[in-house]
C-alpha cells in the first residue's frame, strides 16, 4: 500500500528506505553480498592454494605489469567515489546530477574493463593461457569472475540510467540506484583484495 | 489510495506457471519435491534389489554406479530440500503474521530454477548415462579423464542451476523473517519452526556459494580443460574435497534444522504444553548452525590432513552433540507430564526422537578420527547418515506434512491410513538400516555393486532389502492417503487439531490469498495459545480493515529458469548458439522485470471472504 502513496507525491527523505519494498530490497541485497563474499572468499582460497603451480608458464613476478594494474585500480576506486556522488545526488533529489555521476561511473568501469581485457590479451601472448597451469586457471577464474561482475554492473547501471531518465526519481527507482551502488562498492572492495593478494603478492612472493 | 490497478488474473495451468503466492509456490515445491522423492526412492529400491543376494547381476556395475550417484544427489538436492522449502513457504509467513514473503517474484524464480535444474539432471538418464561419480563427485574420478561421458556434466550444470534457486530462496526467507513480522512478534516470540527456517536460510546463504565455486571449477576443468583438480597441470584433487565439504557439511544442517523445528511445534502442540526450554532451543539452533561450518574436514579424516587437523575437527564435531543433546532433552521434557495425543504427526515426531539419537550416537563414533579409519567407506557410514537423514529429516517431513496438511489444503489426512504409513515406514526404516551398522562393522564396503558369497553378508542384506520394500509400501500408503483425502470435501476449520498454538491456526484452512485480513497483534510466545488462555476468541487485530496490496502474477520466473536450462544444455554440448539464446532469454527477462513496474493490485475490504473479521 505504502508504495503507492509516495509515487505521485513528494519524494521522502532517504527514498530508498521509504517503503517496505525498498527496505526489503536493501536488506536482501546486503545478504546477497554476504553470499558473494563467500563466493569470492572461496575463489581467493583456491587461487592461494594453487598460485605456486606455475609449471612451464611465466611466473607471476615476470608476468604482472604493475603500472596497468595500478591504473586499473585508480580507475575503479575513483568510480566508487563517483557512485557515492550519485547516491548523494539521489538524497538531494537532483536527478540530473545523479544521472551524470552514474554516467561517469559507467565510463570509468568501461575503462577498467578495457584495461583488463588488454592485460589478458598480453598475458596470453606471453604464454599465460587458461590451460597452462593450475596458477593460470585459478588466476583467470578469480580475476575473470571479478571482471564479469564489473561487466554486469556496467550493463545494470546503464539500464538504470535509462530508467531514471524515463521515470524520474521515485520510491521505486531510488532503491534500485542505491542497491546498484552497493554492488559497485562491493566489486571495488573485491578488487582491492585482488590487487593485494594477486598482484602485489605476485610481485614479491 | 485505494486506486485498484487492473491486473490480469490467470486460471488453470497458467495460474500455476505465473503464481507468486507463497502458498501456491509451497504446493509446487511439494509436488516437484515429492516427484523427485519417488524417483530417488525407486533408485534406492533398485539398489536394494541388486544387493539382496551375493553376486547378483540384476543391474550391471555401470548402472549401479549411476543409480547410487543419482539416488544420493536426487534425495538431497531435489527431494529433501524442496520439501523443506514447501513447508517453509506454506507455513513461515503464516507463523509470523505476514501477508506475503519479502520477494514474491524471486520466490517463484527460486522454485522454477530448482525445478529446471532437477529436470536437467534427470534427463541424463536418457542422454547416454547419468552421473556416476557419487553424490560427492570426487576428483579425479569425476574428471574428464575418468568420467568421459556427459554424466558428470549433467551433475555439474544441473546442480548449478538448482543451486541458484536454493540461494535466492534462502535470501527471501531471511528478509521475510527479519522485516515482515507482525507487530509484537519479536525474535524471541517466533515459533521454533520459523527460527529453524531462519537459521537454515542463513546456512544456505553462506554455504551454497562455495558449492557454486566448486561446480564452476569442475565445469572449467571438464569443459575448458582447466587445471584446478588436475595434478598433471599442477592442480590439487584434495582441494575439491575441501570445497565440496565446506558446503556439504553445512548442507546436512540445512536439512536437519527444519526437521528440529517441525518436531518442536508438533511435540508441543500434542502435549498441550509450552515447548520446554524455548530460549535454550533457540540458542542450540544458532549454535548448531555456527558449529556446522567448523567441521567439514571430518569427512576427510583419511585424506591425510595430519593428526593436528584431525584432532581439532574431531573435537569440533563432538561439540555439536552438546546443543543437539539440549534439543533432545527439551523435547522429552516437553512430553513429560503433558496430556499427549498420538496423532499420526505426533507418532512421527515421537518416533523421530530415539531414531535421531541413534544417528547422533554413531555420529560421535565416526567423529573419533582413529576409529573412523575403521568405519570409513563401509556400510556403517551408510547406516549413520541414513539414520540422521531418513530417521531424522524424512520422519520430520512426514510429521510436518501430516500436521500442516489441513492448513495447506483444507482437508485432514486420514489418521487411520496415516498410522499405517507410520508403522510400515518406521519398521521398514529400522529393518533397512539398523542392520547395515553391523554389515559395516563386518567390513562390507559401500558404493560397491555386489559382494561375494560366504562373507556373512547374505542374510543381513536380505533383511535390509525387505525393509526397503516396507519403506516403499509406507510411501505408497502416504500417496494413497493423499488421493483418498482429495476426494473429500474441504472441511478443516481454522484450528483443526484444536490445540494449535501459533498464528497459522488463527486463520482459515487453507489460508486465503492475503493470509490475514487484518494483521494480528502478537502478545506473547505461542501467540494464539496466549489468546486462548486469556479467554479471547482469536487474535486481536493490529490494524483496521483496509484494502490489501498484492503482487501481480508473472510468467518471467518460468522463462528465466527455462533460459538457464537451455544455456545449460548449450554448455554441456558446447553449442554456443544455445548458450547465447538461453542467456539472452535470462537477461531479457531481467530487463523486462526491471523496466516494467510491478504495481500489483488491491483486494478491497468487501472482497474479503473471511468470516470473523473484526472491525
Amino acid at each position: 500500500m505504502s508504495a503507492h502513496s509516495h509515487i505521485d507525491g513528494e519524494l521522502p527523505h532517504e527514498p530508498e528506505r521509504a517503503t517496505l519494498e525498498g527496505r526489503n530490497k536493501v536488506l536482501g541485497f546486503w545478504l546477497f553480498l554476504g553470499g558473494e563474499t563467500v563466493l569470492f572468499g572461496t575463489l581467493f582460497s583456491v587461487y592461494l592454494s594453487l598460485r605456486g603451480q606455475v609449471l612451464d608458464g611465466p611466473p607471476a613476478y615476470e608476468l604482472f605489469k604493475l603500472w596497468t594494474v595500478a591504473l586499473a585500480t585508480f580507475l575503479l576506486l575513483t568510480s566508487s567515489l563517483t557512485s557515492v556522488f550519485a547516491v548523494q545526488a539521489l538524497h538531494r533529489n537532483n536527478v540530473k546530477s545523479l544521472i551524470n555521476w552514474l554516467i561517469v561511473t559507467v565510463f570509468l568501469g568501461l575503462c577498467f574493463l578495457g584495461l583488463e581485457i588488454y592485460e589478458f590479451i598480453e598475458y596470453v601472448k606471453e604464454g599465460h593461457k587458461f590451460t597452462t597451469s593450475a596458477f593460470s586457471t585459478s588466476f583467470y577464474t578469480l580475476v575473470g569472475f571479478h571482471g564479469a561482475h564489473v561487466a554486469f554492473g556496467i550493463i545494470w547501471i546503464s539500464m538504470l540510467i535509462a530508467q531514471v531518465k524515463r521515470k524520474g526519481l521515485t520510491v521505486v527507482t531510488a532503491p534500485k540506484v542505491y542497491v546498484a551502488s552497493m554492488y559497485w562498492h562491493f566489486i571495488d572492495v573485491v578488487w582491492v583484495f585482488i590487487f593485494t593478494v594477486v598482484y602485489l603478492m605476485g610481485k614479491v612472493g | 489510495m485505494a486506486h485498484a490497478h487492473e491486473v490480469k488474473r490467470y486460471s488453470g495451468l497458467m495460474d500455476w506457471l505465473t503464481t507468486v503466492d507463497h502458498k501456491k509456490i509451497g504446493i509446487l515445491y511439494l509436488i516437484a519435491g515429492g516427484f523427485f522423492f519417488l524417483i530417488g526412492g525407486l533408485e534406492a529400491i533398485l539398489i536394494r534389489i541388486q544387493l539382496w543376494k551375493p553376486l547378483n547381476n540384476f543391474v550391471n556395475p555401470d548402472t549401479y554406479n549411476q543409480l547410487l550417484t543419482m539416488h544420493g544427489t536426487t534425495m538431497i538436492f531435489l527431494a529433501a530440500m524442496p520439501v523443506i522449502f514447501a513447508l517453509m513457504n506454506a507455513i513461515v509467513p503464516l507463523q509470523i503474521g505476514a501477508r506475503d514473503v519479502a520477494f514474491p517474484f524471486v520466490n517463484a524464480l527460486g522454485f522454477w530454477t530448482f525445478f529446471f535444474g532437477g529436470v536437467l539432471l534427470n534427463i541424463s538418464w536418457f542422454a547416454g548415462g547419468a552421473p556416476d561419480a557419487g553424490w560427492t563427485s570426487y576428483v579425479p574420478l569425476a574428471s574428464s579423464t575418468f568420467s568421459e561421458g556427459e554424466g558428470v556434466d549433467y551433475y555439474v550444470i544441473g546442480l548449478q542451476i538448482a543451486g541458484i534457486g536454493t540461494l535466492v530462496g534462502g535470501i527471501n526467507f531471511l528478509v521475510t523473517i527479519i522485516n515482515m513480522r507482525a507487530p509484537g512478534m519479536s525474535f524471541m516470540r517466533m515459533p521454533m519452526f520459523t527460527w529453524s527456517a531462519f537459521i537454515t536460510s542463513a546456512l544456505i546463504l553462506f554455504a551454497f556459494p562455495a558449492l557454486t565455486v566448486g561446480l564452476v571449477a569442475l565445469m572449467f576443468d571438464r569443459i575448458f580443460s582447466g587445471n584446478f583438480f588436475n595434478p598433471s597441470g599442477g592442480g590439487n584433487a584434495v582441494l575439491w574435497e575441501h570445497i565440496f565439504w565446506i558446503f556439504g557439511h553445512p548442507e546436512v544442517y540445512i536439512l536437519i534444522l527444519p526437521a528440529f523445528g517441525i518436531i518442536s511445534e508438533i511435540v508441543s502442540t500434542f502435549s498441550r504444553k509450552r515447548l520446554f526450554g524455548y530460549s535454550s532451543m533457540v540458542f542450540a539452533t544458532v549454535l548448531i548452525g555456527f558449529l556446522g561450518f567448523m567441521v567439514w574436514a571430518h569427512h576427510m579424516f583419511t585424506a591425510g590432513l595430519g593428526p593436528v587437523a584431525n584432532a581439532l575437527f574431531s573435537i569440533a564435531t563432538m561439540l555439536i552433540a552438546v546443543p543437539t543433546g539440549i534439543k533432545i532433552f527439551n523435547w522429552l521434557f516437553t512430553l513429560w507430564g503433558g496430556s499427549i495425543r498420538f496423532t499420526t504427526a505426533n507418532l512421527f515426531a515421537v518416533g523421530f526422537i530415539p531414531t535421531f539419537v541413534m544417528g547422533g550416537v554413531t555420529g560421535v563414533m565416526l567423529a573419533a578420527a582413529p576409529a573412523d579409519y575403521q568405519y570409513q567407506d563401509t556400510y556403517f557410514v551408510v547406516a549413520h547418515f541414513h539414520y540422521v537423514i531418513v530417521g531424522g529429516l524424512v520422519l520430520g517431513l512426514f510429521a510436518g506434512l501430516h500436521y500442516w496438511w489441513p492448513k495447506m489444503f483444507g482437508r485432514m489426512l486420514s489418521e487411520k491410513l496415516g498410522k499405517w504409513t507410520f508403522w510400515t515406514f518406521y519398521i521398514g526404516f529400522h529393518m533397512t538400516f539398523l542392520i547395515q551398522h553391523f554389515l559395516g562393522l563386518l567390513g562390507m564396503p559401500r558404493r560397491t555393486w555386489t559382494y561375494l558369497n560366504g562373507l556373512g553378508f547374505n542374510e543381513m542384506n536380505l533383511v535390509s532389502t525387505v525393509g526397503a520394500f516396507l519403506m516403499g509400501i509406507g510411501t505408497l500408503l502416504f500417496l494413497l492417503n493423499i488421493i483418498v483425502t482429495f476426494g473429500k470435501p474441504k472441511t478443516a476449520g481454522n484450528d483443526p487439531w484444536e490445540d494449535g498454538r501459533t498464528l497459522e491456526w488463527s486463520i482459515p484452512s487453507p489460508a486465503p490469498e492475503y493470509n490475514f485480513a487484518q494483521t494480528p497483534l502478537v502478545r506473547g510466545y505461542d501467540a494464539l495459545w496466549k489468546e486462548k488462555t486469556d479467554g479471547n476468541n482469536g487474535m486481536t487485530p493490529a490494524e483496521p480493515l483496509g484494502p490489501i496490496h498484492m503482487p501481480s502474477p508473472s510468467i518471467l520466473p518460468f522463462f528465466m529458469a527455462l533460459g538457464l536450462f537451455i544455456a545449460g544444455f548449450g554448455f554441456m554440448y558446447r553449442n554456443w548458439i544455445a548458450v547465447a539464446v538461453g542467456m539472452a532469454t535470462v537477461f531479457l527477462c531481467m530487463i523486462l522485470r526491471s523496466v516494467k513496474d510491478d504495481n500489483g493490485f488491491h483486494i478491497e475490504p468487501d472482497e474479503l471472504h473471511d468470516k470473523g473479521v473484526k472491525a
